[in-house]
């Protein structure tokens, strides 16, 4: 038994350290004034991994990734980068880890191709400026001035030069927001690329369908906390809690009729459809519900439950909840 | 290889070029500094030098002439122009643009755009300097400074005193509007005490005591002093190393990178 127990911990510890995360946060917390923009944050993010950060406008996300790459000093908690305190151990982090900010720009009048040279002479073991620019869509811009750039280009300018130090962490902070479609594929293309060599990249994000094509895992963030934290494909099992059924009803009826079933969890009503939430055989027996009462509906849709509706969710269920700790009526 | 990463983090010193290379780029694709701190001075210096009254010699000015009067002159308004109104300005912009805070996320210390920033400075105020001089000697026949070691010294004081001057407007300015109204607040009264306006030999004494504390002021007479022969008097070298350290520690003390 004994000699189990160590041989068991001898094989851990190589593990262990193999799988050193990436990031570490532990009980972030930070406050302007009477506002909470992170409360209680812990969230741990493995080598290699691309980990999505989600959540609505003002959730605390931004000022999530900003106390951890060091531009914002938390009120308590910690951030680790593969190891190193982002404040304390400031020059190392910075050799480490590509940041692309959602506000930032540069001066109007130099060119794409300057702008990536100076960036590039910052770091030791720079990436290939002809690659970076190619796979996003840059090359043919490289004389351009910066002022000329479209909103997109300017977009992805940032990510190229977040990604020109070959960092061992990215931290993209809407990567994609207005970018076209085209455009937005061609990025995930490549932030999948860097990550097969080994990058660990954090990508705070709004765009549902990116999470769900590029995470490993998703942190749902809302009211500056955590609300869920799984796969994506985890995160919309854990949100489904059952099937959603739409349908327009022929005649209106109470709502109790179809909330005292068991299987409904949920009855709402979105303009002349009705949204109904449960579990089990949920379309048999809201017809037959309906039918009691002389009822039929029509138009019947069941979806499927995806990251989307995890995000309209979970997220929603995070209002009522802070709400209800205010002492407001939900 | 990451050991030895983590043993000298720093940025390579190649990457100070590439910013020095790229804030000259700018200077000379928005070239209102260069037009106006090089090309402004060395106008006035050319319709001054085709006055002929202006080149007469005055018993007024202690047996000179306007125009040799001038020339100190319109070397500090090359400086001031510059270090008042061409150094802050980007400096601001750059902080209100997130320029410095997305730089403080690389290896590459923010300040080092700072010094870039001097470096581009300093040589266009260098290049006037000599333009000025060059084109009064070979053009209107001035007398060629005769202590160049003043002459150095007392450019030098003047380029230091003016930046940290223009170092401190851009710290104590939120937006590149409230930089421009600091600069004129700072730059008039500035250039009338160098006697841009009025030379100060012209002026009661009250005004030439006070220009004699003022930076350009004491500029223009360590500068006068040094073309004349004479190594600078103390007094102007000292004013103008006070406003050095006086203005530099309050840059230092209140720049904002954010």
């Amino acid at each position: 038994m004994r000699t189990l127990t160590a041989s068991r911990g001898s094989e851990l510890r190589p593990t262990a350290a193999a799988t050193r995360p990436a990031v570490q946060i532990t009980h972030l917390r930070k406050t302007y004034g009477p506002l909470v923009a992170v409360d209680d944050v812990s969230l741990s993010v493995a080598e290699g991994e691309i980990f999505g950060i989600l959540g609505p406008n003002g959730a605390g996300k931004t000022t999530a990734v900003e106390c951890a790459v060091g531009l914002r000093e938390p009120d308590a908690g910690t951030v680790r980068l593969l190891g190193l305190d982002p404040r304390a151990d400031r020059d190392e982090v910075h050799e480490i880890v590509g940041v692309q900010l959602q506000a930032s720009a540069f001066p109007a009048k130099l060119r794409v191709g300057e702008i990536l040279e100076e960036y590039r002479s910052f770091y030791r073991d720079p990436a290939d400026t002809g690659e970076l620019v190619e796979a996003l869509g840059l090359a043919g811009k490289r004389r351009d001035y910066y002022r000329s750039l479209s909103g997109g280009q300017r977009q992805r300018l940032s990510v190229a030069l977040a990604l020109i130090g070959r960092p061992r962490i990215a931290v993209l902070d809407e990567m994609t927001t207005g970018l076209d479609p085209q455009a937005r594929r061609d990025a995930w293309e490549l932030i999948e690329r860097v990550r097969d060599r080994g990058m660990t990249v954090v990508l705070v994000t709004h765009f549902m369908e990116e999470a769900e094509r590029l995470c490993d895992r998703v942190a749902l963030i809302d009211h500056g906390r955590i609300v869920a934290l799984d796969t994506p494909v985890g995160l919309a099992a854990q949100a489904r809690g059952g099937k959603t059924v739409r349908f327009v009803p022929s005649a209106p009826f109470e709502d109790r009729l179809l909330t005292g079933l068991p299987g409904v969890t949920r009855v709402e009503h979105q303009g002349q459809h009705v949204v109904v939430t449960g579990t089990g055989e949920l379309v048999n027996e809201l017809i037959l519900a309906l039918h009691t009462v002389g009822v039929t509906a029509r138009d019947v849709q069941l979806d499927a439950s995806n990251l989307e509706d995890a995000f309209v969710r979970l997220t929603r269920n995070g209002t009522q909840l802070h709400q209800e700790k205010n002492g407001e009526p939900s | 290889m990451s050991l030895h990463m983590l043993a000298r983090p720093r940025a390579p010193r190649a990457a100070f070029g590439q910013i020095v290379r790229n804030e000259a780029r700018l200077a000379w694709r928005q070239p209102a500094g260069i037009i106006v701190g090089i090309g402004v001075s060395l106008l006035l210096l050319v319709i001054f030098g085709s006055i002929s009254v202006f080149r007469q010699p005055s018993s007024k000015l202690g047996g000179l002439s306007a125009f040799d009067i001038y020339i100190p002159i319109l070397i500090a308004f090359s400086i001031g122009v510059l270090a008042l109104t061409y150094l802050p300005g980007p400096l601001v912009a750059y902080r209100e643009q997130g320029v410095l805070r997305r730089l403080s996320t690389t290896p590459v210390p923010a300040s080092w755009v700072l010094a870039a920033q001097f470096a581009v400075q300093a040589c266009l105020m260098v290049i006037a300097v000599l333009l000025l001089i060059g084109v009064s000697v070979v053009g209107y026949g001035a007398i060629t400074p005769r202590n160049p070691g003043g002459l150095v010294l007392s450019v030098a004081l003047a380029i230091a005193a003016l930046f940290a001057i223009g170092l401190s407007i851009a710290a104590a300015a939120r937006t590149t509007g409230a930089a421009r109204g600091l600069m004129a607040l700072a730059f008039y009264p500035l250039m009338f005490f160098s006697g841009l306006y009025v030379p100060m030999q012209m002026l009661p004494g009250v005004f030439q005591d006070v220009s004699h504390v003022t930076p350009l002021g004491a500029a223009v007479v360590a500068i006068g002093d040094s073309m004349l022969g004479q190594f600078p008097p103390a007094e102007p070298l000292l004013v103008m190393a006070a406003y050095a350290l006086g203005f530099g520690y309050l840059a230092k003390r209140f720049f904002r990178w954010e």
